[in-house]
């Protein structure tokens, strides 16, 4: 009987110790607000294209971590971008949902300067305010500011808004990474390239 | 003549993973003759009957994942495997001891990781446990060596091996086994060291035989040292560390612990010093940590060998360091050149 | 000869063939000037120089061409007299293969110095104008990495510099520009030195030299011997890469530097030899950078041997004078086999940082076999001259792990190449390196980027938000003033406290509202959760499906009822409130549309009447059919706008107002081009006399019509206003709806006054009366609240009407009514169709294209102003731009110069960025 009773009361000690420490602990560490939202919005390239279905990348982020959307609708962060979401999140990283576009080359927009109207369209359209210009002036888009989400290319009435990649210039160049030798596994995902390091 | 665009360095030395392990496997014979000097043709028909299987499967599977065969068995990794298996396994092993050895270590523990390089345990030590754990009847029982019967080339001729080996010759080849040195030492009861030795005479007559087979292994281990093939880290880490533990142990009790020097000079301890524990794949990558991970196979073969079940502990000490090998390179990067201090962990 | 200096070791390094004997036999040759010199803009760390000459221009040996741009930068000068023929871009030596701007100079053949002249003591001069003498020669490091000479001496300025190493390791394989430049130029090094130990004022120096340089060694103690300078030649063991900088300073003083900082933050400038004779040759005699020492070796070549060569030099010229067999050539490696790179057009010119031209042949350099797997061997580990980890790396970099790479000090790899040569393996590692450090890099700009979006995104937000706030505000604060005054008003004509609960009626009316959409809302989520419940029982087949049918149908009863109630709610007060309204509109509509067909088919008259053809009868029955429905509908129109509510009225009458004004404009104007007319003696001028007169008259008529229906409300509310006392809101109403009116005909007048028109008095009189109607309204108000009238805000000042976009809308307004009067003026002679009608309207159309012309010619005037003003604003935007291009390049040099002054780059960046915001700020005044 006594036998019994050391056993309840010292797992009831247990208890009591251990829930004191986590009762201290959740208040000692306690975390303000929620910084996953932030940190996964930290990682989205901000470009606020909506592509991902969501009014911004913000929007996306808060969706992603309330578990309502996948982390592969965001085309311009790419495969990086949803690996590194994987990471963080500690979920399985999946190819680009390519419902929501195809990951493209770093693109910004060039207006067309003589054929543009000074609509407006375009300024009110940037979510970065990266075009200059004023009514019935012609605009122009800041290179440096631009993200390349070619959401002014829709408004713009007379269609002389032009997304182009971005020119490798010597400074941007790099070298890019080894192709791979005969050293592949079998899990590598394109099967053609033992085929090509054969012949 | 075209000129062609391509990344610095523009030299490089001569030499190859195929010639690295070719280098390795000269090393290999100083031990290989010892052993069939001293046991018989075994040793010589389980490394050549290994090989031929290892390179067998190795084509068959490199084939199967549809890559260049001559490429891959040209680095010459399945022959080392094999060899060293070879080494390891009793000279009069079955034939297919050695076939399932041999599957193991090159399709399960090599191949099925992604071939050479990527996996994480030393294969012929996988395949070595395994054989272990499943047969241990024919793992234990040993060749006897050729002093013992006191008139010199008396060992089992070839064609005996051959049946012994192929066939099932058995009592032919029962008149010439026995228990190694280590398996005496770790079943002798309630002996004492001392005691042990004057019940098994006829083991402490030949052990000779284990000594001069170590020797061998060592000699191999300083031309691989001397052709820079590895560091001297690991093998003197691990010798080193099983000297230290045995000789406390030794001087505490000497009539329970055997002498560091029977330690160091019987079963596997300097053929896993110089050509187990140093394969690069498996083992820590820094110098740093090469100690440690030698050190950590002295300590856990002296352990084994004192008070596990087992009477050789190679294959289990660098199979258990193989797995803690990630972890302590993590712990001993170097310090880089203008760091104040070494990293440490993973980011 | 010993070692005076204690040698110190670094870890790893290889020893690689050293192939420097071939190269070493003939002494250094004068290649010959070549016929035409390509000089990239950019070949040192920083950014490009500037071009100061122009295509065709002559220029001579020694000139300078392009010019620094910023602190990181350099001169840069012809080799050889000739014309430039071209700035365009061409190959340059880098890894990409890629093309930049480059100065072209066809040679005259004459090799013509331009003036110069060296110092005669340099140490006369002021240390900055000494440096500066030498930046203006344009000398950047010699030894490859081509950093601008003069930011390295000016780094005695905020760094204690206490050791000045001279870098004459040359470790790589092949190269031995630097050996024979000791062996035969030892006494300019030495004054080059001396030059730079002046400037920085070092406690030691040190020549750092690898014991496979014997001659090279001997040459600079006998040099050594006739100099004052006290310097110790320091004889190292020969190990790759012991040149390299951060080595040779561990080598001769057993100090690292700090991962991420400059050797001068411990102390130590290191130069290379190569530079030293480029300062001496620029001090002492006033010499430009033009000319440097070449290696041309490898087994392809003929003569392998070193050329002093003019800075330009195409490597097919150079290649030609070494007798290289091009059918052997495999591999042309620019710098040493090491790290140098490889090229493939023979155009691509030698610059400051070529030391040496490798023609490989390929058995020399035979292609690497492919690379197999990494066996972990440690081999890299134990040459890598920096301790990482190289095969760590590797794994990292091939597996994008960059976070990890980085974390193992990725960006302290100096690319040696040694951990390369070594691997057994043939594993490119280097390259992998090169490939994780430019994505890391890239990520970092990416993040940055997005960080700076995000930014900007959340301001724009933020912005919008508070505009949006702001307006809120403004009609909050607007109903607030109104509702406060008829509070005001109400409490005091009747004590009670009426008010508050209509006002709680409202709230309750918007609560009901919302409850109901939020139940609305809640109906169809549940809808939608029923909805893909059923789909997904569907998908599956799965029992049940019927119940939840029936149960989604039910739902959607649900919501379509919620949904009905709510937009029943919602619309009810908004219907009650609209219905009268559409009616007008309604009704305004039909007027309008009756009035275009009535003017398309007047225009088909006019045009069968001037063709002479066609049924114009017919048509003319159809535009007096026509001009009938127009009156009627617009009759329609007017009488619901005036019965409606009582106040309407107003509308009519500032209709009317607005419709004087534009006659009266339209008259001014029709009288401008009359005048016109008959000074350029048009027949039409008698034409235009008559319309005008007509137009005169229409504007009088419209006038008296303004003055009738004014005084017909006027009585309305007088009469009301003393029945009914006890309804001071309506008064109130009224009040509001009358300040109103008198703003507007105040505006109105304001115009006319402005465009000196003789209705202004009129005008006046009228606003005049309204005012006192107003007066008598206010009065009526306080009489029937019996209390002081606080007086409503009468502000009438409001500004000019400049903008053009009003100006337009007049201009449209004005043409309607012009259009309205043409068709009352076709109105008045009743069934008369006499001829002088017709052609009336024809000089009315007359009349009003004249108008629209001089509006046109105005709008034109406009938009030349706007565009002169425009001009501006381009320029604006261009400096602007210019600006922001000039911060990034400053960020890109800083990013860049990691071993540079990093202090005074970012200083410089600032600069840079607070005049780009100067511009920006000033630009987004200028766009508002």
């Amino acid at each position: 009987m006594s036998a019994v009773l050391i056993a309840v009361l010292v797992l009831l000690g247990l208890g009591l110790v251990f829930g004191i420490l986590l009762g201290y602990s959740s208040i000692r560490f306690k975390v303000e607000g929620n910084p996953l939202v932030d940190q996964v919005d930290s990682l989205l390239p901000q470009t606020q294209c909506g592509q991902c279905g969501h009014p911004g990348c913000r929007p996306y982020a808060e969706a992603i971590v309330n578990n309502e959307e996948a982390i592969n609708k965001c085309p311009p962060g790419g495969q990086s971008t949803i690996e590194a979401l994987a990471d963080l999140l500690d979920v399985e990283a999946t190819p680009l949902d390519s419902e929501h576009g195809e990951e493209q080359i770093k693109k910004v927009a060039y207006i067309r300067e003589d054929e543009c109207i000074g609509c407006t369209k375009c300024i009110q359209a940037c979510p970065v305010d990266a075009i200059l210009g004023a009514a019935k002036q012609m605009h122009t888009v800041i290179v440096s500011e631009c993200t390349g989400c070619d959401l002014c290319v829709e408004p713009c009435p007379v269609d002389c808004i032009d997304m182009l990649p971005i020119e490798p210039t010597l400074n941007s160049w790099q070298w890019p990474v080894p192709k791979s030798g005969v050293e592949l596994i079998a899990t590598d995902r394109h099967p053609g390239i033992a085929q090509e390091a054969d012949a | 003549m075209a000129l062609i665009r391509i990344t610095s360095p523009h030299a490089h030395r001569a030499g190859s993973t195929g010639s690295v392990m070719l280098t390795v496997l000269i090393a290999t014979l100083p031990g290989l003759a010892a052993m069939t000097f001293f046991f018989g043709w075994g040793t010589l028909i389980q490394v050549m009957w290994g090989t031929l299987l290892a390179l067998g499967l190795e084509a068959a599977i490199v084939k199967l994942r549809k890559r260049p065969v001559s490429f891959y068995l040209t680095d010459y990794s399945a022959v080392v495997t094999a060899v060293l298996l070879g080494l390891a396994l009793p000279p009069f092993a079955p034939w297919w001891v050695m076939t399932v050895g041999i599957i193991v270590a090159i399709a399960i523990a090599k191949q099925l990781y992604g071939g050479m390089g990527n996996n994480p345990f030393n294969p012929a030590m996988v395949a070595y446990a395994l054989l272990l754990v499943s047969f241990p009847v024919q793992m234990t029982s040993w060749a006897a060596p050729f002093v013992m019967t006191g008139e010199g080339w008396s060992v089992l001729s070839m064609g005996d091996t051959l049946s012994a080996i192929f066939g099932t010759a058995g009592a032919a080849v029962d008149a010439h086994t026995m228990a190694t040195p280590l398996d005496v030492m770790r079943h002798r009861g309630g002996f004492t060291t001392e005691e042990m030795w004057v019940e098994n005479a006829l083991l402490a007559n030949g052990i000779g035989a284990w000594h001069a087979v170590s020797a061998a292994y060592f000699m191999g281990g300083v031309f691989l040292l001397y052709k820079k093939i590895f560091t001297w880290h690991t093998p003197v880490a691990m010798l080193v560390s099983l000297t230290v533990f045995s000789t406390l142990f030794f001087l505490l009790m000497p009539d329970q612990y055997p002498d560091p020097f029977f330690h160091l000079t019987t079963g596997a301890t300097m053929l896993g010093a110089f050509f187990i524990a140093t394969d690069p794949v498996t083992s820590a990558t820094s110098n740093k940590g090469k100690l440690w991970f030698g050190a950590g196979i002295g300590l856990l073969v002296f352990v084994i060998r004192s008070w596990g079940n087992y009477p050789d502990a190679v294959a289990f000490a660098v199979l258990l360091m193989n797995l803690c090998a990630p972890f302590i390179d993590q712990y001993t990067q170097p310090r880089s050149y203008g760091h104040a201090k070494p990293n440490r962990g993973m980011k | 000869m010993k070692n005076t200096v204690r040698v110190h070791g670094f870890h790893g390094g290889i020893h690689p063939p050293e192939n420097k004997k071939q190269s070493t036999g003939a002494p250094i040759s004068l290649a010959p000037v070549p016929t035409r010199i390509v000089l990239p803009l950019q070949q040192h760390i920083g950014l490009p120089a500037d071009p100061v000459v122009n295509v065709g221009d002559r220029v001579l040996k020694g000139q300078k061409v392009a010019e620094a741009v910023g602190r990181i930068s350099a001169n840069i000068h012809s080799s050889i007299s000739g014309t430039v023929v071209a700035i365009e871009s061409h190959p340059v030596p880098h890894m990409s293969g890629m093309e930049a701007g480059c100065l072209i100079i066809e040679s005259d053949g004459k090799d013509e110095w331009i003036e110069h002249q060296g110092l005669e003591d340099y140490t006369r001069l002021p240390k900055p104008a000494l440096i500066e003498y030498i930046r203006q020669a344009g000398v950047a490091g010699m030894g490859g990495a081509g950093f601008p000479t003069d930011v390295k001496l000016h780094l005695g300025d905020d760094h204690i510099v206490n050791t000045l190493i001279i870098n004459a390791a040359e470790c790589e394989p092949y190269i031995t520009a630097d050996d024979m430049l000791m062996r035969e130029r030892a006494d300019e090094i030495l004054g080059g030195i001396e030059i730079i130990a002046h400037l920085l004022q070092p406690l030691h120096i040190m020549v750092g030299i690898e014991d496979n340089k014997p001659q090279a060694i001997r040459a600079l103690h006998a040099a050594l011997d006739n100099s004052p300078l006290n310097l110790d030649i320091v004889i190292t063991p020969t190990k790759y890469p012991s040149g390299g900088e951060k080595q040779l300073i561990k080598l001769l003083t057993d100090v690292e530097v700090p991962s991420g900082k400059i050797p001068a933050d411990v102390g130590i400038v290191c130069q290379n030899v190569g530079t030293t004779t480029a300062i001496y040759r620029a001090v002492a005699y006033g010499e430009p950078l033009i000319s440097r020492v070449v290696t041309v070796t490898g087994q392809a070549a003929g003569h392998k041997q070193n050329y002093e060569v003019r800075i330009g030099t195409r490597f097919c010229d150079l290649l030609d004078h070494a007798d290289v067999r091009r059918e052997q050539m495999h591999r042309l490696i620019v710098g040493g086999p090491m790290m140098g790179i490889t090229v493939i057009n023979e155009q691509i010119p030698v610059i400051k940082t070529t030391n040496c031209l490798i023609a490989g042949s390929i058995e020399e350099m035979p292609p690497q076999p492919p690379a197999q797997a990494c066996i972990r061997c440690g081999m890299c580990e134990q040459v890598c001259p920096v301790e990482l980890l190289p095969q760590q790396l590797h794994w990292f970099a091939k597996g994008k792990e960059f976070e990890k790479a980085r974390h193992h000090n990725l960006f302290d790899c100096i690319e040696c190449g040694a951990c390369s040569y070594v691997c057994p393996s043939n594993i490119p590692l280097v390259q992998y390196y090169r490939f994780a450090k430019a994505e890391i890099r890239k990520e970092d700009a990416e993040q940055r980027k997005a960080d700076h979006a995000r930014i900007r995104f959340e301001a724009r937000l933020e912005r919008l938000e508070r505009d949006k706030i702001e307006k809120e505000e403004r009609r909050k604060q607007r109903a607030i003033e109104a509702a406060a005054a008829q509070a005001a008003k109400k409490d005091a004509a009747l004590k009670t406290s009426a008010a508050p609960t209509a006002a709680s009626a409202a709230d309750a009316a918007t609560a009901d509202l919302k409850q109901l959409k939020s139940n609305a809302a809640i109906a169809r989520t549940k809808l939608k959760k029923a909805e893909k419940a059923l789909a997904n029982a569907q998908d599956k087949g799965l029992d049940g499906i019927e119940p939840l049918q029936a149960t989604l149908q039910q739902l959607q009863v649900k919501a379509d009822q919620a949904e009905q109630a709510y937009a029943e709610a919602q619309n009810t007060p908004v219907q009650s409130q609209t219905a009268p309204e559409t009616d007008l509109k309604q009704l305004k509509n039909n007027a309008a549309i009756a009035r275009t067909k009535l003017k398309k088919a007047e225009k088909l008259l006019a045009a069968a009447e001037a063709s002479g053809d066609g049924d114009i009868s017919s048509l003319r029955a159809q535009v007096t059919e026509l001009q009938e429905k127009a009156v009627n509908a617009e009759k329609a129109y007017k009488d619901a706008d005036s019965g409606a509510v009582t106040a309407a009225a107003a509308v009519d009458t500032s209709e009317l107002e607005a419709d004087i004004a534009a006659m009266q404009a339209k008259v001014d104007k029709a009288e401008g081009a009359w005048k016109a007319a008959v000074e350029s003696g048009s027949p039409a001028a008698d034409k235009m006399a008559a319309g005008v007169e007509k137009l005169k008259e229409k504007l009088t008529t419209l006038q008296d019509e303004l003055a009738n229906v004014q005084s017909l409300p006027a009585t309305t509310i007088t009469t009301t206003v003393t029945t009914a006392t006890i309804n001071t809101a309506e008064l109130e109403a009224d009040i509001s709806a009358m300040q109103a009116k008198v703003n507007k005909a105040e505006n109105a007048w304001k115009a006319a006054v402005e465009s000196d028109s003789p209705a202004a008095d009129k005008m006046a009189a009228g606003v005049d009366k309204l005012k006192d109607k107003l007066q008598t309204l206010q009065d009526e108000l306080a009489q029937a609240s019996g209390g002081p009238v606080t007086k409503p805000v009468t502000e009438t000042d409001t500004p000019p009407v400049t903008d053009l976009k009003t100006l337009k809308q007049q201009v449209s307004i004005m043409r309607t009514k012009l259009k309205k009067a043409e068709k009352l003026l076709a109105e008045l002679p009743e069934g008369e169709e006499d001829p002088a009608l017709v052609a009336d309207i024809e000089a009315l159309m007359l009349r009003h294209d004249a108008a629209k012309a001089t509006l046109d010619a105005a709008e034109a005037e406009k938009a030349a102003a706007a565009a002169a003003q425009g001009i501006d604003l381009k320029q604006l935007k261009i400096d602007a731009a210019m600006a922001r291009a000039a911060v990034t390049k400053a960020e890109r040099a800083l990013s860049k110069a990691e071993d540079g002054n990093i202090q005074s780059l970012e200083e410089e960046l600032l600069a840079a960025q607070a005049q780009a915001d100067k511009l920006n700020s000033t630009l987004e005044r200028f766009s508002e």
